[in-house]
């Protein structure tokens, strides 16, 4: 008999919360934009955070206020953006299409380790003792953080170091913020030659950590006809708004680490909402 | 007016002396998470002491007058919870309706206020103390406050330790946690000094 008025009497309480409950989710409801809503189901779904904003319900909201751009989305590329642009009756942008490139080629032959390490297999973990076992202290560590966060699986770790299939890479971007040693750069899908390097020790230094470095010698930057190389901190960069795609740089590197590179377009039918599934 | 100085002291000791936060480590979840900025931290400190009053209000009533009476003290908990999840639930509607800035500040937080020991932690000590009506609003007033004046003062505290220059291993979390247990410490010379003033 106890039992029984315990039970309705905590049955009574809920019932009063729920109805309490229901009232005021009617008396403050909040009117949400309609807009947001059919912005949001166009928009993949992935939450990659590439457009700059929380996921894609912030984005939508943020659209649906006419705050953002609808260029952002890069996992959805050119089909979302277009279909954006419609809801809202602007004009059409082109997306800018990334892809991430991992710019360490200090595979197993190049460089080796220092050190034996057998803690957690995180590069986040490893590089936390000390840097990480690599002789090179820029390098890729191996251990696959960025193969573990990228929703399109497009990661893989090749010859001890991490390697991207840039045929399924979306470019969200979201290695790059995990990699904590900062080598996963976003390249336009135009780029025709790459830094595989981000050492920035001296010359000597370099070369003693890892066969493939750039060594800083400047070779590239005499050698590109439109002044896009500089070498900075002993390492090469490429001002993209500058570089022609020539190549010339990549014939002149002693070092082998300015390659050229060859990122495939996507494909015709390419649909962004597969990913999640 | 010997009436008055008991609520005095009741509250006074709910804030300095028995800190949910600082002395009784109740509520340390939103006390390390929402104290990076000075407007979050107090926003915060604000909500809970307000889900603190709304929940000793019902609860009082209902531990005396529904669950004493049926002898189903067994239930306290049980239901404790329940009405506090349906309290955070309808503040956590209105600040959506009524500021969605502070909504958004508080973000995951808000609804945490839910699990938040701290207000548990006050209205079942309200009960077991014996206190009338008047005061648990009181003890629960002060419980409120502390617990304001630990997120306000270690908010400070914080902008305080991200503009030093901090030796690497001791960045982030471990500082913060160091700087907690300082202000816990000094929070401890608060012990006995109440009950002297008024004695």
């Amino acid at each position: 008999m106890e039992i029984l008025i315990a039970f309705l009497f905590m049955l009574a309480i809920a019932l009063a919360a729920g109805l309490l409950l229901l009232v005021f989710s009617h008396l403050f409801a909040v009117n949400k934009n309609p807009l947001e809503k059919t912005i949001r189901e166009c928009l993949p779904g992935v939450n990659c955070g590439a457009c700059g904003y929380k996921g894609c319900d912030d984005y939508a909201a943020a659209l649906a206020e006419n705050t953002a751009k609808p260029n952002l989305c890069i996992p959805g590329a050119q089909k979302v953006a277009d279909q954006i642009s419609d809801i809202l009756g602007i004009e059409k942008t082109q997306v800018e299409d990334v892809v991430a490139f991992v710019a360490c080629n200090g595979h197993c032959g190049a460089t080796y380790p220092i050190a034996q390490y057998e803690g957690v297999q995180t590069c986040h973990a490893a590089s936390m003792l000390y840097g990480g076992t690599n002789a090179c202290r820029f390098g890729c560590l191996g251990l696959g953080d960025c193969a573990a966060v990228c929703p399109s699986k497009a990661i893989c770790i090749a010859d001890g170091i991490a390697r991207v299939d840039t045929s399924k890479c979306v470019g969200c971007g979201m290695c790059t913020h995990t990699c904590p040693k900062q080598i996963i750069t976003m390249l336009p899908q135009e780029a025709a030659v790459a830094v595989m390097c981000g050492n920035k020790q001296k010359g000597a230094d370099a070369r003693k950590a890892c066969k493939n470095a750039c060594i800083g010698c400047k070779k590239c930057e005499k050698a590109c006809p439109n002044g896009a190389i500089a070498v900075t901190d002993n390492l090469a960069v490429i001002d993209y708004n500058k570089c022609t795609g020539c190549g010339l740089c990549a014939d002149d590197c002693p070092t082998g680490c300015l390659k050229k590179v060859y990122f495939p377009d996507l494909p015709e039918n390419y649909d962004p909402h597969a990913l999640v599934k | 007016m010997e009436e008055f100085k008991l609520l005095i002291v009741i509250l006074l000791s709910a804030v300095f002396v028995d800190n949910y936060v600082l002395c009784r480590f109740l509520g340390i979840c939103p006390f390390l998470g929402v104290s990076k900025k000075f407007d979050q931290a107090s926003g915060m400190g604000i909500a809970v002491t307000v889900v603190m009053l709304l929940a000793t209000a019902v609860t009082w009533p209902i531990q005396h007058f529904v669950l004493n009476t049926l002898n189903m003290g067994y239930l306290q908990n049980i239901v404790f919870i329940l009405i506090i999840a349906t309290l955070v639930q309808i503040l956590e509607m209105l600040l959506k309706k009524l500021s969605p800035s502070l909504y958004k500040g508080l973000g995951v937080y808000l609804p945490l206020i839910t699990t938040n020991c701290a207000v548990l932690g006050v209205t079942i000590n309200n009960i077991i103390d014996g206190y009338s009506f008047i005061e648990s609003m009181a003890s629960t007033l002060g419980c409120g406050l502390g617990f304001l004046l630990a997120m306000v003062l270690f908010s400070g505290l914080r902008s305080r330790i991200n503009e030093a220059n901090i030796p690497t291993p001791f960045r982030g979390l471990a500082v913060t946690l160091i700087a907690a247990s300082f202000i816990s410490l000094a929070f401890m010379g608060f012990g006995g000094i109440v009950e002297n003033i008024f004695g």
